[in-house]
């Protein structure tokens, strides 16, 4: 099919990372089904190390692409890593997406942060709350 | 095996079709406007084609002009009936809220110049009465447009109840055929339809051709001005080989109907009865009333153009409303308007059979669809949330 580059359909296919982590350092959740997506990340974090992660999506086959793709750039990274993933570097590391599903990409850098602002949270430790997507008004989904 | 179950989408050509188009490219190629012989010819394989669509809806030819298809008939009918009402001082419109695009488009252009539309409400039993069509007529109503049926979950709409209601009052009856032609008994005459829009690549005719039917006294606006081609109302030169070949595809659809839609239907209901058993879904659309070849289903919990690519993988072509699939953040108009909410109305799955579909086609569906529901299922989060009561199933 044409309509998604090959990397994009072999990660649809075969998404790597779907899943639950029953004890996670930190869960992010963001889109909603009203938009017909859903992106929910975990993450369980040792030494500021990425030592898993997984996730489960509700949508598109490139917002499964997405999540799949982002989830295996930032496994056994450093946080500080994960949080400098761009929506840019998903897209591109799936040898690019449709115009219209750009936004896809956009969800999988959010859900990250969102779950490593999670995991901040959790732990009492200080963050730049400016880095972190505001997913209530972000004016993605709107009416 | 890879099964095509997106017939309301397009068909796959007949060969008889085919082989009513090809003597149109290098042998009979005239302009049927021209007088010589070569151009005669033409011209008398253009008069066949009228005749033979007219005796299958039941009027006359002088009845049928060739347009590029059915949004071109769509456009044309209703443009037509808003000048008519706009010389009486009549400027309102009755129509559903389900139509097609075609229709639904035309309709908000004519509200920007100031015309107003009733968009009758399709949420009871997914169709219309006419009842409700009676019920909305007013002194200033210069048209009702109905679909026929609708594309996307099926439902036949009263059209002889909608034509006696509108003959009564006195207001124009156009219908969009689009899905019905060539599939269900049409006779505009004996079911008071004023206008009729057809296309030819629906019922295993030719692509870029359609027809409008048009009762005999009735005014039509030009869409495209030009030569004097259609008795002066539409210009340019005649796709013969494409009217040809749907010509000759509506009457093989005709004389088939009385043993294919037994056969259709057949398929889709056991594909109904067996897609059913999944949990958490509903059937959407009429389901007495029904195309012999629709099957639409929201399935909750997941998200339509997913489902497509994995159907696609595993060998079957169908289609859905979901938003992902049309291109903007909203999923199907028609969906919404049957009253499915956006959480469920982004699963939507629609399987659209036709003669050409065999009972193992079928038996193959029943054994992926489920598959594929359950694989994507397990990695939704909503599904999750839905199965831990998180959130509540609507389905």
């Amino acid at each position: 099919m044409a309509l998604y580059s090959e990397v994009v359909m072999d990660h649809f296919m075969h998404p790597r990372n779907v899943g639950t982590i029953e004890d996670a350092s930190g869960v992010g959740e963001v889109g909603n089904a009203k938009c017909g997506d859903i992106m929910k990340i975990y993450l369980k974090i040792e030494n500021d190390i990425i030592e898993d992660v997984k996730f489960e999506t509700f949508g598109c086959g490139s917002a499964i692409a997405s999540s799949s793709m982002a989830t295996e750039m930032i496994k056994g990274k450093s946080i500080h890593e994960a949080m400098a993933l761009t929506n840019k570097a998903v897209a591109e590391a799936l040898d690019g997406l449709p115009a219209h599903k750009l936004h896809c990409s956009v969800l999988a850098e959010e859900a990250i942060k969102s779950a490593l602002k999670d995991y901040y949270e959790k732990n009492g430790i200080p963050y730049d709350k400016t880095q972190f997507p505001d997913c209530e008004n972000c004016g993605h989904c709107h009416d | 095996m890879h099964v095509y179950a997106d017939n309301a989408a397009t068909t796959k050509m007949s060969q008889v079709a085919i082989n009513a188009m090809l003597p149109y490219f290098d042998k009979v190629y005239g302009n049927p406007s021209s007088l010589h012989s070569i151009g005669q010819e033409a011209k008398e394989a253009l008069d066949a084609a009228r005749e033979t669509v007219a005796k299958c809806l039941g009027c006359e030819p002088r009845e049928i002009y060739f347009t590029s298809g059915g949004s071109e008939a769509d456009n044309q009918a209703i443009i037509s009936a808003a000048r008519v009402g706009a010389r009486k001082g009549k400027k309102h419109i009755i129509s559903t809220a389900f139509e097609h695009h075609a229709v639904l488009h035309t309709l908000n252009k004519l509200e920007k110049e100031g015309y107003e539309v009733t968009y009758l409400d399709v949420k009871e039993g997914h169709n219309v009465t006419a009842r409700q069509v009676r019920d909305a007529i007013r002194e200033d109503t210069c048209l009702v447009t109905t679909m026929y049926a609708n594309n996307e979950i099926g439902s036949i709409l009263p059209i002889a109840e909608i034509g006696a209601v509108c003959k009564e009052a006195g207001v124009p009856f156009h219908t969009d055929a689009v899905q019905a032609a060539g599939h269900l008994h049409i006779n505009v005459k004996e079911q008071n339809i004023d206008m009729l829009s057809l296309s030819g690549h629906k019922f295993h005719g030719p692509k870029g051709v359609g027809a409008l039917y048009c009762r005999r006294g009735f005014p039509l606006t030009n869409v495209i001005e030009g030569g004097a081609q259609e008795r002066g109302k539409r210009a340019g030169t005649e796709n013969i080989a494409g009217i040809c070949g749907m010509a000759a595809a509506l009457e093989d659809a005709c004389q088939h109907m009385d043993e294919n839609m037994p056969k259709v239907a057949a398929m889709r209901d056991k594909l109904i009865e067996g897609l059913s058993k999944i949990p958490h879904c509903a059937l959407n659309g009429d389901p007495v009333n029904r195309l012999p070849g629709n099957v639409s289903f929201c399935f909750e919990g997941i998200e339509g153009e997913s489902l497509l690519l994995l159907l696609d993988f595993k060998g079957v072509s169908g289609s859905s409303g979901s938003a992902c699939t049309s291109g903007s953040l909203d999923p199907s108009h028609v969906l919404l308007a049957i009253g499915r909410v956006h959480d469920v109305a982004h699963g939507s799955l629609r399987l659209s059979l036709s003669e050409y579909n065999t009972m193992e086609e079928v038996d193959h569906m029943l054994k992926v669809v489920p598959e594929v529901v359950e694989h994507l299922r397990k990695m939704s989060p909503v599904w999750r949330d839905l199965q831990t009561g998180k959130r509540e199933y609507i389905l």
